[in-house]
């Protein structure tokens, strides 16, 4: 039972106070008119009933008692209980009403309060409905251009104004590979990032001349301002760079002013490069060489010319002519040959799956000509090197002229490698008809369907640096178009191939990054929530980095913006040069075979610092893998200055009370679902997905900065252990 | 006396030519293989004309010309570039370096004795 309210006691108290003064008053009164007889009388009348008299008040004040409860609770209580229930109406996140009771007032009064509620709930609705869309159309551009850049066959990389990489997309990712200094370690991704610095691959001045150009055209009125350059790259890359300015919708109109980022569109220009100077070569051997040749061989004509030579000098004379004519058309021989090589790429091709290009022609084929066409051996591996549009043109409008001229029934598509070239044939059977009346068609104008085009089949082939020809096999009564066409390059094959596969879309951009700035503030001091973190994990021969266990894997994720890249990740066997302890092995599953071959960690560590570089490395019990990282100090001369935060501490920090703070345990508190794990790349991955996790519960807790977060650390019973 | 020439060119194709032409023409023919050669040749037998071919080894044709026209007792030396190389910058560059006449490959042999002859002439 609740216990009464003090202001209703006291209220009592007061009353039955007053009910008494009131009449001990009155009782004096009387007293005070009557003479001495009638006192004793009265005294003497009244004596013996002053427990009446007590009873009376009693009762009096259990009536005014009841009444004043009543009103009590009809006017202070009922107020008071309002007012909570407004104030849980207040805070109430969902749809909520005051039940009505109490007096008429009360009821009225609650009425008004619930119409506000309900007018404050619309409202909120609509806000959050706004929101939402807003946010979801936000989303769909941020994904709709992610899609398009991941298409593009360009490189993009989309920079905020301190460097800090925000977007990029496949192409751009290759690119970076091929401009690693240990690509097979790194795979580009310590230079190709989200939150990774573009200076790591191009001079900062490079890029802020380029930057001032495009100020300075913006403050022209330059419509598209953009700017170019070209640079090479530690591994002698050279690249072609056009920056284009990200400017700042929200900054006024005045020119100049409010570029937020920019946006480079690389070029690798390297093989172009090589190609044009060959091609120079090429013409400078043909021009210079041929000179000297015919210089060579005019001298010693005219000297043939002199009547009077003797024949012995004849002799000399003549085989001069005769070696320089030999020399000039082995020149001749040998350009041709190599400018087929180096010239074929002067019209735009792409790669194409061979497969795909065969199955893209038979259905076009079948779509005009209304003929079952038929695919023969096509071979899955090879990559085509062409200009796919005109090449189906070409094979579209030979079928077309072949059934409507020759009423050629079947088709059929085949194509094979061919030493340096594929070779893809047209073929068919029925009725035979002239070479010449087919070579003809090679040389008139295209037609499919209503199109036609100036462009001829021969046009087509040499766009492609191939040839074509007409064959017949008697004994199959078939024959066939043969075309030859190049092959992509196995670089190019790779690239191709590669951009295929990466279906999903990666978390290749982070538009977030634009309003971060690099305000100069330490880490120290930086909000946790903005800080880039590298989360790792090794694994190891064995527990005693003292006494000679050495690291044989690391893995290593990155969490930039608060979210987890899990297509930047890091992951190196590596060679021990000792034995693995057997004792370890049925822990991480790594075999003295598997390390064997594997970079030795001196190798390794520098392509791991270039990944850790500018981030916060975290580890779980970070204090085992740090020690190892020092140990190779001393040998390596590298190391790893950065801060180092421990999920181990950090959530004894958060969950003083559990008693495990093993890697496990903590997944299955966060309900982390455990895959790869004793990889060190899968731990790497787990131990990052509980950092995400004990972030927002620091912040709770009031710790907000990198220092805070290891102060409190530091303070925790785990950090006082010795490991 | 006669006029003393020197053919600096590495191309035997060419020296027999020239080294016969200009024998038949009545003058002394000295061969150079290289530019060195050619350069230690101007300076020991003073030719009176050097048909100096530009690609050589060792030193280029521009090299051996500059040397010569460096040389107080070398500079009178008649310089008649005989090249391969097309480009009018070549040719700016030839005559800049001090070439008293430049020929493009392949020139008519008569052409290059009249030049020759009238280079000679020419001489105080």
């Amino acid at each position: 039972m609740k216990p009464p309210d003090r202001r209703l006691v006291l209220a009592l108290a007061a009353v039955g106070l007053a009910l008494a003064a009131w009449l001990v008053l009155s009782m004096a009164l009387i007293w005070s008119t009557l003479a001495p007889a009638e006192r004793a009388t009265l005294g003497a009348l009244l004596g013996p009933r002053m427990a009446l008299l007590l009873m009376s008040w009693v009762v009096a004040l259990v009536g005014v008692a009841a009444m004043l409860r009543w009103l009590f609770q009809r006017y202070a209580q009922a107020p008071a209980r309002l007012l909570e229930d407004t104030r849980v109406l207040l805070s109430a996140n969902g749809i909520q009403q005051l039940s009505p009771h109490g007096s008429a007032e009360m009821r009225a009064l609650a009425g008004a309060i619930n119409e506000l509620a309900s007018q404050r709930d619309r409202l909120r609705e609509d806000v959050a409905q706004q929101i939402s869309q807003a946010s979801r159309s936000v989303q769909q551009e941020k994904n709709r251009l992610a899609a398009l850049m991941s298409e593009l066959t360009q490189s993009v990389v989309v920079c905020n104004l301190d460097g800090r990489i925000l977007l990029y997309n496949s192409r751009a990712r290759l690119q970076f590979r091929a401009l690693s200094q240990a690509p097979t370690l790194a795979d580009g991704a310590e230079l190709m990032g989200i939150g990774r610095s573009i200076y790591a691959v191009f001079d900062r001045q490079l890029v802020a001349h380029a930057l001032e150009t495009i100020h300075q055209r913006l403050r022209r009125g330059v419509a598209s301002p953009s700017a170019q350059f070209v640079t090479t790259t530690p591994t002698g890359q050279l690249l072609r760079v056009q920056m284009a300015p990200v400017r700042n919708p929200s900054s006024g109109a005045e020119p100049g002013a409010g570029i937020s980022g920019f946006v480079l569109m690389l070029d690798n220009v390297t093989q172009r490069f090589e190609e044009e100077s060959l091609r120079d070569r090429l013409l400078h051997g043909l021009t210079e060489g041929s000179r000297s040749s015919l210089a060579n061989m005019q001298a010693a004509v005219d000297m043939l010319g002199y009547a009077d030579l003797e024949p012995a000098m004849r002799e000399r004379f003549l085989a001069v002519v005769k070696e320089e004519v030999s020399a000039m058309s082995q020149r001749i021989t040998d350009l041709v040959q190599r400018s087929t090589q180096g010239l074929k790429t002067r019209w735009p091709l792409e790669e194409m799956l061979g497969t795909d290009f065969v199955t893209a022609a038979q259905r076009q084929i079948e779509a005009h000509c209304q003929r079952a066409v038929t695919v023969e051996g096509a071979d899955a591996s090879l990559w085509l090197k062409v200009e796919s549009f005109t090449l189906l043109q070409a094979l579209t409008y030979l079928a077309g002229r072949l059934v409507d001229e020759f009423d050629v029934k079947f088709l059929q598509l085949r194509l094979q490698q061919a030493g340096p070239r594929a070779q893809l044939d047209l073929i068919w059977s029925g009725q035979v008809m002239s070479t010449e009346t087919v070579m003809t068609w090679e040389m008139d104008p295209m037609r499919v369907g209503s199109q036609s085009t100036p462009l001829t089949v021969r046009d087509v082939v040499e766009r492609h640096g191939g040839e074509m020809w007409f064959e017949r096999e008697r004994v199959r009564h078939q024959a066939f178009f043969r075309f030859l066409l190049p092959l992509a390059s196995e670089q190019e094959q790779l690239e191709a191939a590669q951009i295929m596969q990466s279906e999903s879309r990666p978390e290749y951009y982070d538009f977030d990054l634009f309003q971060v700035s690099e305000q100069g503030s330490a880490l120290d001091d930086q909000p946790l929530a903005s800080l880039s973190f590298t989360v790792f994990d090794t694994e190891t021969t064995g527990l005693n980095p003292s006494e000679g266990d050495e690291i044989i894997q690391i893995g290593a994720a990155r969490i930039v913006n608060g979210k987890l890249l899990r297509q930047e990740s890091f992951e190196q066997l590596v060679d021990p040069g000792r034995v693995i302890s057997a004792a370890s092995i049925p822990i991480h599953g790594i075999t003295q075979d598997m390390v064997r071959g594997k970079p030795r960690i001196g190798e390794v560590l520098p392509a791991f610092q270039a990944f850790a570089q500018d981030t916060v490395l975290v580890a779980h019990n970070a204090a085992f893998d740090m020690k190892f990282l020092q140990l190779q100090e001393a040998r390596t001369g590298i190391a790893f200055h950065q801060p180092v935060l421990d999920t181990l501490l950090l959530s004894a920090v958060v969950h003083p009370n559990q008693e495990s703070h093993r890697l496990e345990a903590i997944a299955e508190r966060f309900n982390i679902t455990v895959l790869g794990r004793h990889t060190a790349l899968g731990d790497a991955m787990v131990t990052a997905e509980v950092l995400l996790r004990l972030l927002p519960l620091l912040q709770a807790m009031g710790i907000h900065t990198l220092r805070q977060a290891r102060e409190a650390a530091q303070a925790t019973y785990y950090a006082r252990l010795k490991y | 006396m006669s006029r003393k020439i020197l053919v600096a060119d590495d191309e035997p194709n060419i020296v027999i030519s020239l080294e016969y032409l200009m024998a038949r023409e009545g003058y002394t023919v000295l061969v150079a293989r290289d530019g060195q050669e050619a350069l230690d040749m101007i300076a020991r037998d003073r030719p009176d004309l050097v048909l100096l071919d530009v690609m050589m080894p060792k030193k280029s044709g521009f090299e051996v010309c500059q040397a010569v026209r460096a040389s107080e007792e070398l500079q009178a030396t008649k310089i008649l570039m005989l090249t391969a190389k097309g480009r009018d910058t070549d040719l700016a560059k030839g005559m800049a370096l001090g070439a008293d006449a430049y020929m493009t490959k392949p020139f008519s042999t008569r052409e290059l004795v009249q030049k020759v002859a009238d280079m000679l002439a020419a001489q105080p």
